[in-house]
């Protein structure tokens, strides 16, 4: 990964010399980016500079002692430290936080555009699609629509897994397109930005759409509408009119308070943001039940059929059974005689080494039963995993029948129809919001709209119960519980 | 303290020998540390490389180079190159997070008191330095920031030109390149070259034969990781 950082920061050589200053509008507005990443050269940029375009802003600022990164809002004092600076002979501190994208030092400004604004066209018939939303999609398509339109701050859509909500939005980019606003779609993982960038340049294919993520091609984000990592927004201030955060509750957005502050900064203030989520915190369930978030609801998935209900397992050897690195008793048994044995199996584990050493021991085990084809019918994947994509992508063209995986594979994939085994359920990488997303998996195809999803523990745990129960009322409200 | 790499807080256990005798403070958690691999077992006596024999395939190709006059006596290493001391050193260096050098403060003066014993009395340290260039990028030389954890006297007397990293270029390109050293002064003691990696060893050699041919008696290298 460093090494392909290292490529691009190199290819800056490739300095742009005299270009237009509308041109440089589009590169540069709503941009905060160090010297380093604006990439003109000297005599070039030093003009602009004099003349305005270019305003030096402080990169950390010391609020009551304490430094804050003005690029990524850290003020945690472990992740700040000093450089002896040889040429301005004392130290200065720079930001651990965000070094992963450039240095940001004492004695270097961050610049933000202060010349001529870009102006973002206006698009008559923007939208591609031609598919239909439901009842309930269209409902909350419509809401989406209508807080763009009039320009209020913020709303939550919840929809539960598997509700459609990429579809729900085409409308409302549809309006926003229209009116000639700039869109960003932001979401806490690279992964999600790669799957949504090839269905939204589908569905609107006439406009230029970039995705931005730690290694992506687009490196410039001069497009209408950006589809990036949360992360990326930390390169961004007062860009966008529409901001749609997808998956807000994910990690880590929901764990790094760097990224809801880029994330706020890079709207303009009089700017739209939508939040999705299938499984809120606990933070905007509070603030929906007080009125100070408004929201809209989407029970139902879009085939109709209610979440599958978790069932729990209770194996009391299941420690003694994991430090041999052995799936649970129960676990075998169950899966002897299920009742689909044709559906794929998804197999959630707490951690990268128990997916890794459970995987030879279940081959083994597996093989000798004839629940397995062959070696290859079953792989582990998680999150350091260089083929990962790969993996995923065959288990979803059904080249194997089973797959092994830690949380990563929790949210934004849909594979058609498969059953969800998690072992070790009690564990506590798996949260309420992790194990309600984890059930979501099954049943996503409308030709398959059930599937088992079972908790294999060894001790119930808060977390196990709330998510049924929640899964429960999220189907009474849909109607179907 | 939060550890230098994860941010975890770092508890100390609570033993004996730390009620007694306070324990130096720890920069890197336990299980960062762990992850990192210190070369053990049998090595090459010059270049600190894993090998069976006395001296590696390498370190005679080198001495064929010289004609049997190398001018690196002998390298000292202390890591390998594993995934997470490859992360650790790019972030150091081309990220530019100065603070992670902390991370090897202690174990770099320990190991350099316990191998470097019966050295004579008026060895320096010569960094490895950077190009002007480089320097005023990064705003630091990571073989200066580690020469300052060590107890012997540095003197800073080499320059260097060139543009090109070496980790970009290949094992062929880099054993070819042109020495990009030259020194201010003329040294008549042992010198002990510090860099944070031993990769070819072209570097420390091209450093090494600029000072013997100025007259240095000994010259050794010491580097934190032998890649």
């Amino acid at each position: 990964m460093f090494d392909q950082h290292l490529l691009q920061l190199n290819d800056s050589h490739l300095h742009i010399k005299f270009a237009d200053i509308d041109e440089l509008s589009y590169l540069f507005s709503g941009k905060l980016l160090l010297r380093s990443e604006i990439h003109l050269v000297e005599e070039h940029f030093q003009e602009l500079v004099t003349s305005g375009c270019f305003t030096p802003i402080p990169s950390i600022k010391k609020k009551f002692f304490q430094p804050q990164c003005q690029r990524c809002g850290n003020a945690e004092r472990s992740l700040f430290a000093a450089i002896p600076c040889q040429t301005c002979n004392k130290p200065h501190i720079y930001c651990r936080k965000c070094i992963e994208m450039g240095r940001v030092i004492e004695c270097e400004p961050l610049y933000c555009w202060n010349g001529p604004m870009a102006k973002w066209q206006r698009h008559e018939s923007p939208c591609s699609w031609d598919g239909q939303l439901t009842v309930d999609q269209q409902r909350a398509a419509d809401r989406i629509s209508q807080a763009i339109i009039k320009n209020e701050k913020e709303i939550l859509v919840w929809a539960v897994c598997g509700a459609g909500k990429t579809e729900m939005l085409f409308p409302g980019i549809t309006k926003a397109l229209q009116l000639g606003k700039r869109i960003c779609l932001a979401t806490p993982r690279a992964d999600v930005v790669r799957e949504l960038l090839p269905r939204f340049q589908q569905a609107f294919s006439k406009i230029s759409i970039q995705a931005l993520y730690g290694g992506s091609e687009d490196r410039d984000a001069t497009a209408q509408f950006i589809i990036a990592t949360t992360h990326q927004l930390l390169r961004f201030q007062h860009a966008f009119d529409v901001m749609i955060i997808d998956e807000i509750d994910a990690f880590p957005y929901h764990a790094d308070p760097s990224l809801p502050f880029a994330a706020n900064r890079s709207i303009i203030s009089t700017g739209t943001k939508i939040y999705l989520t299938a499984t809120p915190r606990q933070k905007h369930r509070m603030k929906i039940a007080s009125k100070k978030l408004p929201h809209i609801f989407v029970p139902l998935r879009f085939h109709g059929y209610p979440l599958p209900v978790p069932v729990f397992k209770m194996c009391p050897a299941l420690r003694k059974d994991l430090e041999k690195n052995l799936p649970p008793m129960a676990f075998i048994r169950w899966l002897k005689k299920r009742e689909h044995p044709d559906r794929q199996l998804l197999i959630f584990v707490p951690t990268i080494a128990l997916a890794e050493k459970m995987k030879a021991k279940l081959i083994v085990l597996l093989l000798k039963d004839g629940f397995l084809k062959d070696d290859f019918d079953l792989v582990s994947v998680h999150a350091s995993d260089q083929d990962r994509e790969e993996k995923v992508n065959h288990f979803r063209q059904k080249k194997m029948s089973m797959l092994i995986t830690t949380t990563i594979l929790e949210r934004g994939v849909t594979f058609p129809s498969v059953d969800v085994a998690v072992l070790d359920a009690g564990n506590r990488v798996f949260d309420e919001a992790a194990l309600v997303q984890i059930a979501g998996r099954a049943g996503r195809s409308p030709k398959d709209p059930t599937g088992e999803v079972l908790f294999f523990h060894d001790g119930k745990t808060e977390a196990m119960v709330q998510a049924v129960k929640s899964i429960k009322a999220m189907n009474k409200r849909g109607g179907v519980g | 303290m939060h550890c230098v790499w994860c941010d975890q807080v770092i508890i100390q256990e609570m033993s004996w020998s730390n009620i007694f005798f306070l324990q130096k403070p720890k920069n890197l958690c336990d299980k960062c540390e762990n992850k990192l691999e210190i070369l053990s077992g049998n090595r090459c006596k010059r270049c600190s490389r894993a090998s069976e024999a006395d001296e590696c395939n390498d370190c005679l190709w080198w001495a064929k180079q010289f004609n049997g006059q190398d001018p690196l006596e002998a390298s000292y290493s202390i890591f390998t190159y594993n995934s997470l001391m490859h992360d650790l050193v790019a972030k150091w260096k081309y990220r530019g997070d100065y603070h992670l050098a902390n991370a090897f403060q202690q174990i770099f003066k320990e190991t350099f008191v316990k191998h470097f014993t019966n050295l004579h009395k008026g060895a320096v340290t010569i960094p490895i330095p950077l190009s002007a260039e480089r320097f005023s990028d990064r705003k630091f030389n990571q073989a200066k920031v580690l020469a300052d954890f060590l107890p012997l006297k540095q003197i800073n007397i080499m320059n260097r030109i060139d543009s090109e990293k070496q980790s970009k270029k290949t094992r062929k390109e880099r054993l070819s390149t042109k020495n990009p050293f030259s020194i201010t002064e003329k040294v008549n003691k042992p010198v002990i070259l510090v860099d944070d990696i031993y990769t070819t060893g072209t570097t420390l050699r091209h450093a090494a034969s600029v000072l013997k041919e100025n007259g240095c008696p000994h010259i050794y290298a010491y580097t934190l990781i032998r890649g």
